[in-house]
């Protein structure tokens, strides 16, 4: 085949060649070349070359030239003297293989275009290959789809070299399908068992991809038709697994499991604990399961193990979960960093629901009063503003705990009966104590807190201060606050006169600093 | 119809009452017409209004009215033609009677005006005297009009008398003869006399005028000619000096003496001189009175307060800053003969003022600040900033020609202007003071303020307003230039602060912008890496001039409380990577608890940061401290103490950003020990001023544990660990009371009682207990509602007046036709009889 100069001039060689295979069963070795053309590093003309393919065997593929039942070895029928049709089928099959492997190698690594393009083509060949099955039907009305080329797409899709976010963003168009949907979960599923096979250390853009890919997929909440099909079937089965939501419920649910069974990246476990309470738990068939993740990331700490906790209070609350730890753990998370991290608002939305039954014991919620008191010492200003309301509201829920902030007739102590150190909320002894960290507070340099602080002093009015729109506070917004703020009109002015920039005697930067 | 009419049904119905009371206060009413209406109970105090009753009358005046008014109607229901009073204005009640009636009389008269057509020739107007026609008294015209000649009533003449009256006994005879004479005469004889009397009279009356006329005259010539006497009789007296008017004789010396001590202040009684100690005692109440203020804000409970101003002002108070606090009233006093006003440059009580306040200012300067070149130039700027001032009164005295006294400092500052224009902007500020040097600057700056004192000219307040942004602008750029010029900052610190004594709003409002402008950078750094680093050294010393400027004490202050935030955000998101910033955040800490040195506030991040800043000086970090909330991303540049044993100075300078640039090893030591004794004292103050907090050994904890390796490793100078040593024992010795909390004893909540509530009556007959809306309201739904019942009332009436019309109308109808047929029959009868009677005679025949 003479080559044309430019990417027009092989376009149109290709097209000839598909032409020609079309048309005429003996020019079928122009094929070789087309071929070949996949081969070539170009990245045109592996486009061209991809879009040629596509026609070829789509078009064969919808024609039914494709030899259906099991592949004999390409030698044996040659060899054979079977007729000259069943020998150009099963030679055609071979070079549709030779085809789809190219492709799914191009999937896992070349451009992003020619992954689109191979990526919708090798999708194309599926829908068709499931409408012209090429595997004969055991029985009446058995459900086939191409099993082998769609694991091959999702294999090539979960490489372990590149990060395929863009393309997994492409590929959840498909996943709107039913179908599709059912035979990715098992297909990853599949992969992701197999991950570690071999391999001790797996990289990280394979668990990104395998993230990517898994969070994509999400189940319709209610039982419905499956409506929508890839593979256009003529008609639906009701013996056919694809169509029940309970079996797309097994697949998810296994597919996550195995998925979650390796030792997760850190990053990977925190994005994955950020969606199970909404996108995880409630698809899967059997909720509980995931108590094994969730108990493994809650002895992590910090961030992660307060993610474990919300996915381990849902299972507690909804699915009846037995989890006696649960509290102490939460008592465990609250460390002075609580108030410091990003995550800060998270941590008391999520603390405010777990506190916010009534029916806790008065010692445990006295231990978690108690200790974010202590930890309020070390908050800056705009925690503050968060914990203090969080904490009368805490005392307004548990009216036993009153006592203390009010503890008439009390003994006078000499040191604080609260151990700050005791990891256990039982023992810790909050209940004998007072929460004089507040009246420390009281004192504090910020107005705003002051008065928050200032709250335990008269008798708690009944209802609660709702904490949400205080979770989001940052510090720049009560300085901008401040601002705003209007005073009585003339602004009061400092009466001792200045005499330079240290200029008072007594002042700490004049003993410590000087000008120079 | 009944619409209509219900409005005067209305009218009628508070009628009848009003004539039952008139009713009643008439006593030949009726006994039995008037209608009592009992009560059952007597209500003291309470206005009955209709215990009485006119039935009978205020029924027959309803149905007259209703005859008058509404069978009229009736009666004309079918009738199309109406009559209409076209009368000028009669149903214009805008218009007064008075003016309808002159305005008909107008129309009436034009009408006849009109009316002289050419065909009715004869018509003339009427004439008319006082309303009466002139026709009407042509005849009986004996009237003499004696009015018309005002000057001769009450002036009875002989012949007048004789005329009227007849009488007078000489006169009589004259008069009979007179009639005798004329009796000749005869036919006109009284008209005649009249006439004659008429004319006798004109005569008399116009001779009396001449007379008057004379009389006049003479007395004006003999006011001349005594004029004239007059000033040969007395040459001077002030009547003819003012009416001659002529020329001012010259004030002599003596007479300008005398008026001048006549117009001299007479040396008031004054209050006497005060002693030392009781000025000091004064000053010292002043500044109570400020304290208190200070301690009132600080506890923050001036919500429900009244606001106090913190000095008295007076009602013309312009708020400009200018106060008066010298009599500058000036003598009158002649000069060369003329009276000697004087322009005063009225700048010069307030420059005088801020002079006095600047020597003030830098003669009481900081000691720390004397090892430096700044103490002599300061002195000798005060000293010349004085004659400066002076000088620039007097060039503005418009005829001050000569300055003869210029000497030998002032030719070298000759350069200067003296007066400056108030910067418009930023750049031309900066222009101004480019190139100078730090006094020239601060005198530059002095002088703008004095030209453009807001006393002087209207706009100057805005203008001075603008230039403590400027400055304060200028101040950060000094800080930010490399040296930073402290020195020059420290100085324009006594302008700022006075700029901001007369402008406080402008200043607040500067200061805040300079803050927010420093905190959106560092938010925006915070936002991008998650972190910031510490700014530099300009927004130190905003935080600083802020806390010079306004009261830090306070509970809320619209500029200190944003600073504070400000500081607290330094030390929470600016994470501690090298010396610098040590130092840096060391001086944060200062100025943190130089902000609540007086109200002793609890400030967290400080601790956070002081424990922070021990930890990283621990030497062996075993500790089991925990993890404190600090982020020290750098250890090995961190404040490792070394053994260097070298002098520990307590002040420690070149502490500035430019001041740690090419350090050798000994020197970073030097440095790091000094950050670590400024930590440690920090400590010291933190623990004397939290020592009474509730929680203090909780708070103080960390700091604790740190302290104790810190003196367990023994690798600090001596005097490190004596002072770690002394900050432990004194954390010890603090109180360690734990006092169960109470909460304050709320206010019981009434029970609910059965006994009845009293509520005052004020006015009887008035809905009690609602707001004035509501009772308005009930008040309003009352009277509408009686309206409505009372006009429902009189339609019923009305229609049963109409009907009572109609029935009495079909009746007479009735009766008419029976008669009529009854006459008929009757007729017919006697025809009939007639007939019969007829026929019975002929029967008989």
């Amino acid at each position: 085949m003479e080559r044309e100069a430019g990417p027009g001039g092989a376009r149109r060689a290709l097209g000839r060649l598909v032409e020609a295979v079309l048309a005429n069963r003996g020019k079928a070795n122009a094929v070789f070349d087309i071929l070949a053309v996949l081969q070539s590093e170009d990245r045109e003309e592996i486009q061209e070359a991809v879009r040629a393919c596509s026609r070829l065997f789509g078009a064969l593929l919808a024609r039914g030239e494709l030899f259906v039942g099991q592949l004999p070895s390409e030698e044996m029928v040659m060899a054979g003297s079977r007729g000259a049709t069943r020998k150009y089928r099963v030679w055609m099959r071979h070079r549709y293989h030779s085809c789809c492997n190219r492709l799914g190698e191009l999937l896992a690594r070349s451009s992003f275009q020619v992954k689109e393009l191979a990526l919708s083509t090798l999708m194309k060949f599926v829908q068709l290959e499931g409408e012209h099955p090429l595997e004969k039907p055991k029985w009446e009305g058995n459900y086939l789809f191409p099993h082998q080329l769609f694991k091959s797409v999702v294999g090539g899709l979960l490489s372990a070299d590149e990060d395929h976010s863009l393309l997994l963003c492409q590929f959840r168009e498909y996943l709107e399908h039913d179908d599709i949907r059912y035979h990715t979960m098992q297909a990853a599923a599949d992969t992701v068992a197999r991950a570690t096979d071999g391999r001790p250390e797996v990289p990280l853009t394979f668990w990104n991809n395998a993230f990517t890919l898994l969070s994509s997929v999400s189940l319709p909440r209610q039982e419905r038709a499956p409506s929508s099909f890839y593979v256009k079937h003529a008609e639906l089965s009701d013996k056919w697994k694809v169509v029940h939501l309970r079996e797309h419920r097994k697949a998810f649910q296994q597919m996550w499991l195995r998925f979650l069974k390796h030792q997760l990246p850190l990053r990977i476990c925190k994005k994955v604990l950020v969606i199970t309470h909404d996108s995880i738990l409630p698809h899967l068939a059997q909720p509980s399961l995931m108590i094994d993740f969730l108990a493994r990331a809650c002895d992590l700490g910090g961030a992660v193990s307060l993610l474990a906790l919300n996915g381990l209070f849902i299972l507690i609350h909804k699915h009846n979960l037995e989890y006696p730890d649960f509290y102490r753990k939460l008592y465990g998370l609250l460390d002075p960093s609580v108030f410091h991290v990003k995550y800060r608002a998270r941590f008391f939305h999520l603390a405010d629901l777990f506190l916010s039954s009534s029916h806790l014991p008065a010692y445990l919620v006295a231990a978690f009063t108690k200790r974010l008191a202590r930890l309020a010492l070390t908050a800056p200003p705009e925690a503050l503003l968060t914990v203090l309301p969080f904490i009368c509201n805490l005392l307004r829920r548990h009216p036993a705990c009153r006592v203390l902030v009010h503890r008439p007739r009390g003994p006078e102590l000499d040191a604080d009966p609260y151990d700050p150190r005791e990891e256990d909320p039982a023992q810790s002894r909050a209940l004998e104590s007072s929460l004089w960290e507040l009246q420390a507070l009281q004192r504090h340099y910020h107005p705003e807190v002051s008065k928050a602080a200032s709250a335990v002093n008269q008798a708690l009015s009944e209802a609660e201060v709702s904490i949400a729109p205080l979770l989001e506070l940052t510090a720049f917004q009560i300085f901008e606050r401040e601002l705003e703020k209007k005073g009585p009109e003339p602004v009061p002015l400092e009466f001792i006169p200045a005499h330079g920039l240290l200029g008072r005697r007594a002042d700490l930067c004049a003993q410590h600093f000087t000008l120079s | 119809m009944g619409k209509a009419r219900s409005a005067g049904a209305r009218g009628r119905a508070p009628g009848a009452p009003a004539g039952a009371r008139g009713g009643r206060a008439r006593p030949s009413a009726n006994p039995f017409e008037v209608k009592v209406n009992r009560q059952k109970f007597q209500v003291l105090g309470r206005r009955t209004r209709h215990d009485v009753g006119l039935p009978g009358v205020s029924r027959a005046r309803a149905l007259q009215k209703r005859t008058q008014t509404l069978l009229k109607e009736y009666k004309e229901r079918d009738k199309s033609n109406v009559f209409r009073d076209k009368r000028f204005g009669e149903y214009n009640s805008n218009i007064s009677p008075e003016e309808k009636m002159m305005k008909r009389f107008a129309l009436e008269q034009q009408r006849q005006h009109e009316k002289k057509s050419i065909y009715n020739l004869n018509e003339d107007e009427e004439l008319t005297h006082y309303g009466q026609s002139l026709a009407d008294i042509e005849k009986h015209n004996d009237i003499v009009d004696s009015d018309s000649d005002a000057e001769d009533r009450g002036v009875l003449s002989a012949e007048l008398t004789a005329a009227h009256f007849g009488g007078g006994g000489g006169l009589l005879h004259k008069k009979t003869s007179q009639q005798q004479g004329e009796e000749g005469e005869q036919p006109k004889s009284r008209r005649e006399l009249i006439e004659e009397l008429i004319a006798k009279s004109k005569q008399e009356k116009r001779e009396r005028q001449s007379q008057r006329e004379d009389a006049l005259e003479l007395t004006e010539k003999l006011d001349q000619d005594w004029k004239e006497i007059q000033t040969l009789l007395a040459r001077k007296t002030p009547k003819s000096e003012s009416r001659g008017g002529k020329e001012k004789p010259k004030p002599d010396a003596y007479d300008m003496m005398v008026r001048e001590l006549g117009f001299e202040m007479k040396a008031q009684p004054s209050n006497r001189m005060k002693t030392e100690e009781e000025l000091a005692q004064e000053e010292q109440e002043r500044l109570e009175g400020l304290e208190a203020e200070r301690l009132r804000r600080m506890l923050g409970k001036e919500e429900d307060e009244h606001i106090k101003r913190p000095k008295h002002t007076s009602a013309d108070d312009l708020s400009d800053g200018f106060v008066l606090d010298k009599d500058d009233r000036r003598l009158l006093s002649y000069k060369d003969g003329k009276m000697n006003v004087e322009e005063e440059p009225s700048g010069e009580a307030s420059s005088s003022e801020s002079e006095e306040e600047e020597g003030k200012g830098s003669s009481a300067g900081d000691p720390e600040e004397s090892d430096g070149p700044d103490g002599p130039s300061g002195l000798e700027s005060d000293v010349e900033s004085k004659d400066e001032s002076e000088r620039t009164q007097e060039e503005r005295r418009p005829n001050a020609g000569e300055r003869s006294t210029a000497d030998d400092r002032e030719t070298a500052r000759a350069e200067l202007p003296y007066t400056f224009a108030a910067p418009e902007s930023y750049e031309e500020l900066k222009s101004l003071l480019s190139g100078r040097s730090m006094e020239e600057q601060l005198l530059v700056v002095e002088r703008i303020q004095k030209c453009n004192h807001p006393s002087l000219a209207v706009g100057n307040k805005a203008k001075l307003e603008k230039l403590f942004g400027f400055l304060l602008e200028y101040v950060g750029d000094l800080a930010t230039s490399d040296p930073p010029d402290l020195g020059g900052i420290n100085k324009l610190v006594v302008q700022l602060y006075n700029l901001c004594q007369m402008f406080p709003e402008a200043a607040s409002s500067a200061v805040k912008f300079v803050l927010r402008d420093a905190m959106h950078d560092m938010e925006g750094m915070v936002e991008t890496t998650g972190r910031a680093a510490f700014p530099g050294l300009d927004v130190l010393i905003y935080l600083k001039i802020a806390g010079i400027l306004f009261p830090t004490s306070d509970f809320w202050h619209p500029v200190v409380t944003p600073a504070l935030l400000c500081l607290s955000q330094l030390l929470t998101k600016c994470p501690v990577q090298s010396l610098q910033d040590v130092v840096k955040g060391l001086f944060v800490c200062c100025v943190f608890l130089d902000y609540v040195s007086l109200s002793q506030r609890f400030i967290p991040e400080l601790i956070n940061f002081l424990v922070g800043i021990l930890y990283i000086a621990t030497p062996n970090k075993q500790s089991q401290v925990p993890s404190v909330c600090f982020d020290c991303s750098s250890d090995d540049d961190g404040v490792k103490s070394c053994s260097l044993p070298g002098s520990l100075e307590q002040a420690f300078s070149g502490l500035w950003a430019g001041g740690l640039k090419a350090q050798t090893e000994t020197e970073a030591n030097h440095t790091r020990l000094s950050c670590l004794a400024v930590c440690l004292a920090l400590v010291r103050r933190c623990v004397t001023a939290y020592g009474t907090l509730p929680s203090f050994h909780d708070i103080v904890r960390p700091l604790r544990a740190l302290l104790t390796e810190h003196l367990a490793a023994r690798s600090c100078p001596p005097e490190l660990q004596e002072l770690s040593r002394s900050i432990l024992t004194e954390m010890e010795k603090q109180p360690k009371y734990y006092r169960p909390l109470v909460c304050e004893k709320s206010k019981p909540v009434p029970l609910k009682l059965f006994t009845p509530r009293l509520v005052k009556v004020l006015e009887f007959g008035k809905k009690q207990g609602c707001t004035k809306e509501e009772q308005e309201r009930k008040r309003l739904i009352h009277k509408h509602k009686r309206e409505f019942k009372g006009a429902v009332r009189e339609i019923r009436k009305d229609n049963q007046f109409l009907a009572r019309m109609q029935l009495s109308e079909i009746m007479e109808r009735d009766a008419e036709r029976k008669r009529k047929v009854k006459q008929l029959f009757n007729s017919l009868a006697t025809q009939e009889g007639e007939w019969k009677a007829l026929k019975r005679k002929k029967f008989k025949k």
